[in-house]
């Protein structure tokens, strides 16, 4: 596939909104002493993550005037059921946001807003990964793989900004509760994100140019795609990335996004490095899971591609 | 979890289960393509290309056509391909366009409804009105059918000329589809599938008729059929889909 950068940029930055509001629900539920200016400012930063999140999905969209309609197939289709819980959760935050500021409506709805907020956000999480993983011609991404790693990315990367601004916000309490839990999110998360490249890597198609024209012979070879130049076929499906190029972002993908992330974080959890450096942290691992995403999309191997090999 | 996890892929089976206890529409229109007859012309293509665009599908863009990257909508390409090794080759020439699948992966997935498949004829369709242009549904496409209009940016495809096929104003005889008209060699047959006595599902009956890509279950309504090498003129024809095979190609000395 050729990766569409909006919807790169959408789904790393909602994941990483998701994974902060679950990191601050859980705090709340598991009382993690937290200054109602805090639990604001980090409910704030995620909605920010979320909104630059719809904002970049409608940069996707042909006709992004019409965009209100894609809520009417949600019997059928992931992409509509996400297009509901998206907002959904938006309106979920920006209340408990809200309710956060007062503090006899923070006492009485802290914990059924944090339990909602998780619950909402996973369910966001199952909807954008189906997307993908329904899709079961395209074996990079029909695997349960795929959902789990949309929900460790999001958790991984929202634990280590939740970690980054209790360490900016001084709140020493959260920050010790944040630090092993998102360095055990980002183990997890590189574990299965590597495990799902190697699968993928080993994949060997079902459909191959015999049965894609059913044409049976000692050798088959397209000599013509039908076309003197391009199509949406070649444009929407091919990422023209050299191989050596997707090596190096896969490089690039797995220590940004996990293996400096795990190193500097132990390093903090051992005092070897201060607080601050999660501040650092979260923005590697952005980057790094930017990278990810893109090879996500690139990786996938589209059957269409068979139909066309050779431009003329 | 695991269950969970297996169940939501196993749902897939169980809709296309499901969907055969529905009853399937009771028309299914289609075409049948004739490698055998099929000369590579792109006759279906460029009539296809002049209906289409003036029609209730269109307009479909063209863009940079004079330039050196042309790029355009069209719904019906025809590929070349070479079977066999050197001297044994076959040229194949392959049309391509949308196939009606009866299990059509690109309906469900459009979050809009535009993408839907009529339950008249069981043609599939896209309502280019709400068309978001979200590119969903070519995803789905294992076969690549669909093609966004740059200019329109919402999601085109062939239709099987819904606009000619249902034109009571039309001669009986022009109620086809603007391809199968244009075919010099009479290599696109169309038809009802489900009707056993039309040509098309004679055609698939009585000469090998195959769907692209069986292995996703999607029901390509579209068949093709496959090549035949003909024996001299009086002798009788020989069905034989592997190409390349034969004596001649094991004779020929190896030129590397």
């Amino acid at each position: 596939m050729n990766p569409a950068f909006s919807v790169v940029v959408f789904t790393t930055a909602a994941g990483a909104g998701q994974g902060l509001v679950v990191a601050l629900a859980a705090a709340t539920l598991v009382d993690v002493p937290l200054a109602p200016a805090s639990l604001r400012g980090g409910l704030a930063v995620a909605i920010v993550l979320l909104v630059v999140g719809l904002a970049s999905s409608f940069l996707h969209l042909g006709r992004p005037a019409r965009a209100w309609r894609a809520w009417s197939m949600w019997r059928t289709s992931w992409l509509s059921r996400e297009v509901i819980v998206l907002p959904a959760f938006i309106a979920l935050v920006a209340l408990w946001w809200l309710a956060a500021g007062d503090a006899r409506a923070a006492r009485a709805a802290a914990a059924p807003l944090a339990l909602a907020a998780i619950a909402v956000s996973a369910l966001l999480w199952v909807c954008t990964a189906m997307i993908y993983a329904c899709l079961r011609f395209i074996e990079e991404w029909a695997q349960p793989l795929t959902i789990v790693n949309f929900v460790l990315l999001g958790l991984a990367s929202g634990l280590v900004l939740a970690g980054a601004l209790a360490a900016l916000a001084e709140e020493r309490t959260a920050f010790a509760a944040a630090l092993p839990a998102a360095l055990v999110a980002t183990v997890a998360a590189g574990a299965c994100r590597v495990a799902a490249l190697v699968r993928n890597a080993a994949i060997r198609h079902r459909s191959t140019l015999a049965t894609a024209t059913g044409i049976v012979a000692t050798r088959l070879v397209q000599t013509s795609m039908g076309m003197s130049a391009g199509s949406f076929n070649t444009r929407e499906f091919f990422h023209r990335a050299s191989a050596a190029a997707l090596r190096a972002i896969k490089l690039a993908a797995v220590a940004l996004a996990f293996v400096v992330p795990t190193i500097v974080l132990a390093l903090v959890w051992a005092q070897a490095l201060p607080a601050a450096a999660c501040t650092v942290v979260a923005l590697v691992q952005a980057g790094g899971l930017l990278a990810d995403r893109w090879l996500f999309f690139a990786q996938a191997k589209h059957p269409q591609n068979l139909y066309y090999q050779v431009v003329s | 979890m695991i269950a969970a996890l297996r169940a939501l892929f196993g749902r897939r089976e169980d809709a296309a289960a499901a969907g055969d206890r529905e009853s399937p529409p009771t028309r299914q229109l289609a075409l049948v393509i004739d490698l055998n007859v099929c000369v590579g012309c792109h006759a279906c293509v460029t009539s296809c290309k002049e209906w289409n665009t003036f029609g209730a599908a269109g307009p479909l863009a063209d863009e940079n056509a004079y330039g050196a990257a042309p790029t355009g909508t069209f719904f019906n390409r025809v590929q070349t391909y070479e079977a066999g090794v050197f001297p044994a080759t076959d040229t194949v020439h392959f049309p391509k366009s949308c196939l009606h699948c009866e299990d059509p992966p690109c309906v469900p997935v459009c979050p809009t409804g535009a993408s839907y498949k009529r339950k008249s004829d069981g043609i599939v369709l896209v309502d280019y009105d709400k068309c978001i242009g979200c590119k969903y549904c070519a995803w789905a496409c294992p076969y690549g059918a669909r093609e966004l209009d740059e200019a329109r940016q919402v999601m085109t495809k062939c239709t099987l000329c819904v606009d000619r096929i249902e034109d009571a104003t039309l001669a009986p005889a022009d109620r086809k589809p603007a391809c199968v008209k244009a075919c010099p060699t009479g290599a696109r047959i169309f038809g009802d599938i489900h009707d056993p006595d039309s040509d098309a599902a004679r055609a698939i009956r009585e000469r090998g008729g195959y769907a692209l890509m069986p292995e996703w279950n999607t029901r390509p309504a579209n068949h093709y059929l496959p090549r035949r090498i003909t024996a001299a003129a009086g002798a009788a024809a020989q069905e034989t889909r592997t190409l390349g095979s034969g004596g001649a190609a094991r004779a020929a000395p190896d030129i590397g």
